[in-house]
């Protein structure tokens, strides 16, 4: 056993552990980090899409320093089908503001640099160091944990586990179920090279501004996903998703989807010429609010992806993880400060604070999205996209036809696929779960 | 006793490509890690101090971010680090590069107490010249082993050290007084984790930082690219493969007339070849009869 004793231990080094241990740190607790991989960052995974909101909360100047790719100026929604998309593009100069909102990031770099602020607010962190299990006192309360080092125990007041999705050891404490592949998506992405003027050309910016694509429809053959297209500096990311139950069920492999949608004549285009230097595959927890876990307990937090905190209609995530991270941290400051048992009554202060946030706030909002998706796949992911892509097509053609002949056979079709009480139904229920 | 290991922070060359166009090495985001064969050498001294007692010095000289390199010798469980760092040592070749670990390791000796051993690895990966451990020993007036395989015995009574040294044909055992310097062969132990103490450790220690004056290196003119006889007259990446190999046969020849294609080929380039073959041949029947 080490004999050295801190204030907090944080178990995991992505940006809800950053989050946790740069605030404890900032405020002069004593916090020990440990992260598995060789150097933080280097086994995280995301888009990867960065929200200036959250970061700007703990790190207010983070613009001076912080690898970030691109601001982004422009969103795309696209819906496909095989040979098409319908789409919604917002683009604006007033994304060109003095602190932009959002920012494409790799994710390898930036952790590393939000890992060099934990450091230097006073945390220790030891890298390539796995967390075995958690280590409780004879009233359960958790009082450290086992690392898989030699002399591995360290003992600390209250510990923060920010192990990310697969968190085996709050599974293996008993403090959360095992992953049920129903409330959990594998995604898969690659990063495309290209040169700077071509990416810039292509997508029609300057400077840093950045454009990301994403897009839904039959480029998931009925299973629930998403695929996602984001501009960095000299790179494009290039990924898609779907639940792992519906990976299971149909028996398509993850690649042969990506390989799908980069077939697709809208993509295929903007990657062409490019150089592929890396494949990444990583779960997102999309749950939802149902299937958020216990939070808090005798001696122990858990934030970020390990709590399911992620809003998969509004592909957010990171965000979610550095405010549940900065408030559990903040949490962790007060009792501390106030020489307060890190029990369970005083650490429910976590929650109760979460709830007064987006975080909860937002997961609660769209508890009904994830069972809807899943409930409706095959016409979401399927059958309505070819109805849009057809109406489009009907409507822009001209060949002859009246308008009012046109409008016809477009409600026809969508009536003749769906039933005029199965479109009720669907646009019934979407407004439940979005309410 | 006092053990010295040196080691060098180098680019991980599983992650380093060649520029098609300048044949120069392209360095930029390219990962760094301690040179492969330096971690044999430092394990190698991490054992002889848990058998025999004393300290592990880790000595590297580079540019300040070489202290992550150092730190993870620390992580180890290496007991103290020193990092050699200055403008003056930029670009110095073997000769320049011994002179100041010869230099940086007298005033190791001087502040923590004499040197038995120094080790370094083999050579570097990325200059794999083999030069600077027997530079160091010779400018120390150290005995040499280089290319050690296992340290067999080491008697600090007598001052002893018996070592296997791995030589063309056979191996060599050897023995030879205190202080010697040690150049380690891969494969000869397997780096330890370290414990989550060395790890703890390391994360919060104080790297020694050492500039040319601070490691009494007496005269910078020697170090450096000054100091550096040794010019690199070109850079040039190998041809690849697949550009030097050449289609034989035609499309739509059968398995066979494909095998016959290449081996006319073969007999073509290679006259004797077909003689020998035969010869062969007509020896493997008469031993059949």
């Amino acid at each position: 056993m080490v004999e050295e004793r801190f204030d907090a231990i944080v178990v995991g080094a992505g940006p809800s552990g950053n989050a946790a241990a740069y605030t404890m740190a900032k405020e002069g607790l004593k916090v020990l980090q440990l992260e598995r991989g060789e150097y933080p960052g280097s086994k995280n995974v995301q888009g990867a899409i960065l929200y200036a909101d959250a970061l700007e909360k703990l790190i207010p100047g983070f613009r001076e320093d912080a690898p970030l790719e691109r601001h982004i100026i422009e969103q795309r929604m696209w819906m496909l089908d095989d040979t098409s998309y319908t789409g919604v593009h917002y683009r604006s100069e007033d994304f060109n503001e003095e602190r932009p909102n959002r920012y494409t990031i790799i994710r390898a770099q930036f952790d590393k640099w939000f890992s060099q602020k934990v450091r230097e607010a006073g945390a220790t962190v030891i890298c390539e160091t796995t967390v075995k299990e958690l280590i409780r006192n004879t009233q359960g309360k958790v009082i450290g944990v086992l690392t898989d080092r030699d002399e591995g125990a360290v003992m600390a007041d209250v510990v923060v586990l920010a192990e990310g999705v697969n968190g085996l050891v709050g599974q293996r404490a008993g403090l959360r179920d095992e992953l049920k592949p129903d409330t959990v998506a594998l995604a898969v992405k690659e990063m495309h090279f290209l040169p700077r003027e071509t990416i810039e050309a292509r997508f029609n910016l300057k400077g840093d501004e950045g454009a990301v694509i994403e897009a839904m429809g039959t480029v998931t053959s009925g299973m629930t996903g998403t695929a996602f297209l984001y501009t960095n500096q000299e790179s494009i990311s290039v990924g898609i998703g779907c639940l792992v139950s519906d990976f299971k069920e149909s028996g398509e492999a993850p690649y042969a989807l990506l390989e799908k949608f980069k077939a697709h004549p809208a993509i295929r285009p903007l990657l062409a010429g490019s150089e592929v230097k890396e494949y990444a595959a990583h779960l997102i927890p999309e749950g939802g609010y149902n299937a958020i876990p216990s939070l808090f307990g005798e001696g122990w937090v858990i934030v970020g992806d390990a709590g399911q905190f992620v809003n998969a209609a509004h592909r957010e995530g990171s965000n979610l993880a550095m405010t549940t991270g900065r408030i559990a941290g903040e949490t962790i400051v007060r009792l501390n400060r106030t020489r307060q048992e890190f029990s369970a009554t005083n650490l429910a202060l976590y929650k109760k604070r979460l709830e007064e946030t987006f975080v909860l706030k937002d997961l609660k909002k769209y508890r009904k999205l994830p069972g809807f998706l899943h409930g409706n796949k095959k016409a979401l992911f399927g059958l309505y996209p070819q109805l849009v892509s057809k109406a489009a097509q009907t409507w822009f053609r001209v060949d002859g036809t009246d308008k009012r002949s046109k409008e016809k056979e477009i409600m026809a079709a969508f009536r003749k696929s769906r039933g005029l009480g199965g479109l009720l139904g669907d646009a019934y229920r979407l407004a439940r779960a979005w309410r | 006793m006092h053990i010295v290991v040196c080691i060098k922070q180098v680019p991980d060359s599983a992650q380093i490509r060649v520029h098609p166009v300048t044949n120069t090495i392209m360095r930029q985001g390219v990962p760094t890690i301690i040179n492969p064969y330096d971690l044999f050498a430092l394990e190698e001294a991490l054992r002889l101090r848990d058998r025999l007692g004393g300290e592990v010095t880790v000595l590297t000289m580079g540019p300040p971010m070489a202290e992550d390199s150092l730190r993870k010798a620390l992580t180890f469980g290496a007991d103290r680090a020193v990092l050699l760092t200055d403008r003056f040592f930029a670009g110095s070749d073997t000769l320049a590069t011994s002179y100041a670990l010869s230099s940086a390791i007298k005033k190791i000796g001087e502040t923590w107490g004499p040197v038995g051993i120094v080790f370094a690895g083999k050579q570097t990966i990325d200059g794999d010249t083999a030069q600077v451990g027997p530079g160091i020993a010779t400018r120390m007036g150290f005995n040499q082993l280089t290319y050690v395989a296992a340290i067999c015995d080491v008697d600090t009574e007598k001052g002893i050290v018996e070592v296997e040294r791995r030589a063309e044909g056979g191996v060599q055992v050897l023995q030879t007084k205190l202080p010697v310097l040690i150049t380690m062969l891969e494969g000869s132990n397997e780096m330890r984790r370290g414990s989550l103490t060395s790890a703890l450790r390391a994360a919060n220690a104080e790297i020694t930082t050492w500039n040319a004056e601070a490691a009494g290196v007496p005269d910078v003119q020697s170090c450096g690219l000054r100091g550096s006889p040794t010019v690199v007259k070109r850079v040039f990446a190998p041809t690849p493969r697949a550009e030097r190999a050449e289609e034989i046969g035609k499309p739509g020849m059968s398995f066979e007339e494909l095998a016959d294609a290449a081996m006319d080929e073969i007999f073509a380039r290679h006259p004797t070849v077909e003689a020998d073959l035969r010869e062969f041949a007509a020896g493997q029947q008469e031993e059949w009869r």
